[in-house]
């Protein structure tokens, strides 16, 4: 169906991709795993016309193809997902859904009533139970994902290449989208399916091929694989999967919440965070699970004072009540949220490394008004080596490291400012095996050495692995807290689904 | 790699300064003179001042559009001030202002309205653009306001010393630019709140979970704009030794101009003090340059604009993968 032969790209000299060939069959799915860096993105922005120039060619329907942009490739029947949400926030989602290709009337308008029409259909194929009204920024990032599905539906494509479609959606929403893809595999579809989630590969994929460093490694039928053969594959060294975290930990209480709530933006009667009470332990790893639009994210923005005008409820720190309006102060009590989106909320990708690194904390390399170059690059130093930060050198820029790298720059930003409640959101989302794994072993070592931790994430996996103890949260509420060998799958899911639907 | 090529991006400006130095000491033979360097530089030292801070305001995302009003009722304060005091007859009461005095209350007068500037944009989320074009007509009719719509003029020699007068050598005015470039610089690599700056215009949201007290810093940017603007309008009239109601007009055009042209990117965070200078001493010797050939003062204008196109253009190339 679609075939690349010897495909080369360089990024200012920098080799991406080195005579890569692929072969894509039509009513499979093909699994493309790989690290992050290891050119699987690149590959695929070649074969939607996203990057027009590159060595090689492509072959396409038995013709020799060249798409010039991404429209090109859309009329040819390739569709791509991006990993990164394309979406207008401020259009609805039927206006971004039809974006470039609007249906109009016998008078040249834009018939809005078929588009809207449409498009309800789409989201009820997809479940997605929101109106085609809704703008795009009143949707969480799940949902977002969800409508970028819709949107490369919507072309009818032949192809359709999917870049970590599951990486902000709750499990529930990964059967319904793995049940849309069976249905269109079984149509005749080409389908190409990225994910760094191994688990989902075996539901799903038929075909699989592993990159590494630009190139490919090897392929082959899943059938013939299995979980740790692919690993090792992938990052061709044995890696060590985290093992059930049994820890002892004390019963000293360092932070309690009592009676969270948080109020919609406009409905002030809907609560987004619901009553939430819960007390975590001194060297505790929490970890909070949830659906999206459970409130995880919310609960650990009201904690570090974020909204504070829709907020009530109260956080102790040590029997000492915090009355906390910003980030900044929370910081000064000790309580650091490392956000979930590293790229919206984390990082300045314009400045280096040493500088985010340092950002929280300047003042403590300020000597006189000015800071001392010396002692701010050592503090970058000391936390690049520690976290085993690949780069250059602490002068590099942000925008150029690999998300697992970007995701370790932001945690050190954030340990910068000596915690002693570490919140995090999502801390491994879309990075590769390799970085996941060193990024568990971080947070295990700290909460060894009695840093407080809250962990939300929507693979359970991670949530069960990792974890000390085990809440789940629902539509706002928290539903269930396990201690971690009474937590399972089963349970912890059943607590996170809504009763009602 | 990005660094490397941003570094050849600096010298773009810089090279394309000196290009545009040799082509018009070749066109006049006028140009390359002593007189005429000194002459360029008093004429931009006004615009370098404004700019520095006109940058600050752009790193952060925002904009000052107030910038010229500023300059213009700062100006006519410390004008007036030095010449007539302030007189209230109901308390039979006359104060009278030194030269120091004078040239304080006018740049305390730009901080404020600065200050005022950064509190709207900040506590009241309005849009730079809208609270600093609403400061640009409220301290333009303020001006008229203070003036009466008249030139505040014959100030003495002493006041007119800074915008007539050398230094060891060096027109004070470029002594002032100088020095606001120097400690700008200096602000902006090597203190917190230069970090900060960078920080807020490059991601705000994650700047602010860092901790960052991003209100006090905004604030603090437009109250410095707000004081060099009032700096540039005792600059300005000093050099003619008188205040003029309409001072400034349109210079926040020029000095946006500067920046741009200097490779700071209006959406923030990216952006240096330098860079600037350059942008402001490229239209400053482009103004010049013409003004010597004779070119009609209408083509002027044409030329400039373009030229501020091609920075931009020049500068969107090299910064592509944004």
């Amino acid at each position: 169906m679609l075939e690349a032969l010897n495909i080369t790209k360089k990024f200012a000299g920098v080799t991406a991709l080195n005579a890569v060939n692929l072969r894509l069959m039509p009513g499979k799915v093909t699994a493309i795993i790989g690290e992050n860096g290891a050119g699987k993105s690149t590959l695929m922005k070649i074969l939607s016309g996203v990057y027009p120039d590159y060595e090689g060619k492509i072959v396409y329907k038995g013709q020799e193809v060249h798409f010039a942009n991404p429209r090109e490739a859309q009329h040819g029947g390739i569709a791509i997902i991006h990993q990164e949400l394309n979406l207008i926030p401020d259009l609805s989602i039927f206006e971004n859904i039809y974006l470039g290709r609007e249906l109009t009337d016998q008078w040249g308008f834009v018939d809005r009533k078929a588009m809207r029409s449409n498009t309800q259909q789409l989201l009820e194929r997809l479940k997605l139970n929101v109106s085609p009204n809704s703008l795009i920024n009143e949707l969480k990032v799940g949902q977002q994902q969800v409508v970028e599905i819709a949107k490369a539906l919507l072309t009818d494509a032949d192809v359709l290449i999917m870049d970590e479609p599951t990486s902000a959606i709750s499990e529930q929403e990964v059967d319904v989208l793995f049940g849309i893809i069976e249905a269109l595999r079984d149509e005749g579809k080409t389908i190409v399916y990225i994910s760094h989630k191994l688990d989902e590969l075996f539901k799903i994929a038929d075909a699989y091929i592993v990159m590494r460093d630009g190139c490919v490694m090897e392929s082959g039928e899943m059938g013939d694989v299995d979980h740790d053969g692919l690993i090792n594959k992938m990052v061709g060294r044995e890696i060590q999967l985290l093992g059930q975290a049994h820890r002892a930990v004390g019963e000293e209480v360092l932070l309690s919440v009592e009676g969270m709530s948080l109020q919609d933006t406009r409905i002030k009667q809907n609560l987004i965070v619901d009553h939430v009470s819960f007390q975590l332990r001194r060297g505790e790893i929490l970890g909070l699970f949830g659906l999206m639009g459970a409130g995880r994210t919310e609960l650990l923005e009201t904690i570090v004072g974020m909204h504070h005008a829709r907020r009530s409820g109260t956080v102790w720190m040590e029997e000492r009540t915090l009355h906390l309006k910003s980030p900044q102060q929370a910081i000064r009590e000790g309580i650091v949220l490392v956000p979930e989106d590293r790229k919206k909320n984390g990082l300045v990708l314009n400045l280096d490394i040493k500088t985010n690194v340092s950002l929280s904390r300047l003042s403590e390399v300020t000597e006189l008004g000015f800071i001392n170059r010396k002692k701010d690059l050592e503090l970058a130093r000391q936390y690049v080596d520690s976290l085993k930060i690949k780069c250059s050198s602490p002068m590099q820029q942000t925008k150029n490291l690999s998300g697992g790298n970007q995701q370790k720059v932001v945690l050190a930003r954030c340990l910068v400012t000596k915690p002693r409640v570490l919140l995090l959101d999502e801390p491994t989302r879309g990075i590769d095996p390799h970085a996941k794994n060193e990024i568990y072993k971080l947070i295990v070592s700290l909460a060894e050495k009695g840093m407080s931790i809250v962990v939300v994430s929507s693979e359970l996996p991670e949530i069960l692995g990792l974890s000390d103890r085990v809440m789940v949260m629902c539509e706002g509420k928290l539903t269930a807290t396990f201690q971690a060998h009474e937590a399972n799958e089963d349970n912890v899911l059943r607590a996170a689904i809504p009763k009602t639907i | 790699m990005i660094q490397q090529r941003s570094k050849i991006a600096k010298f773009q400006s810089l090279i394309a300064l000196l290009l545009m130095c040799v082509v018009l000491s070749l066109l006049s033979d006028k140009f390359l003179t002593f007189a005429n360097g000194w002459n360029v530089l008093r004429q931009i030292s006004v615009n370098v001042c404004i700019s520095v801070g006109m940058t600050l305001v752009i790193l952060t995302a925002g904009i000052d559009l107030s910038v010229g009003s500023i300059l213009a009722f700062s100006g006519a304060i410390a004008a007036g001030l030095l010449k007539f005091g302030i007189a209230l007859p109901t308390y039979d009461l006359y104060i009278g202002f030194t030269l120091l005095g004078a040239l304080l209350a006018g740049t305390l007068v730009g901080a404020a309205l600065g200050t005022f500037n950064g509190f709207v944009i900040t506590k009241f989320k309005v849009p730079p653009f809208v609270a600093t074009l609403a400061m640009l007509t409220i301290a333009r009719g303020f001006t008229m306001l203070w003036t009466k719509g008249y030139p505040i003029s014959s100030l003495g020699k002493e006041f007119s010393f800074i915008g007539t007068g050398w230094f060891l050598g060096i027109p004070v005015l470029v002594w002032i630019a100088a020095i606001v470039v120097l400690l700008a610089t200096i602000l902006t690599n090597r203190t917190a709140f230069g970090k900060y700056i960078y920080a807020i215009g490059g991601n705000e949201s994650a700047a602010k979970l860092s901790g960052i007290n991003i209100n006090s810093v905004k604030i603090w940017v437009y109250a410095l704009a707000g004081i060099l603007a009032a700096v540039g309008g005792i600059m300005v009239t000093s050099r003619l030794n008188s205040a003029q109601p309409n001072a400034g007009l349109s210079y926040e055009l020029d000095s946006i101009a500067a920046v741009v042209i200097g490779g700071t990117s209006l959406a923030g965070g990216r952006g240096t003090i330098i860079g600037t200078v350059l942008g402001a001493m490229i239209i400053g010797v482009l103004n010049n340059g013409l003004v010597l050939m004779d070119v009609s003062p209408f083509w002027q204008q044409v030329v400039k604009g373009v030229v501020i196109l091609l920075a931009v253009i020049i500068d969107k190339a090299n910064h592509k993968e944004e």
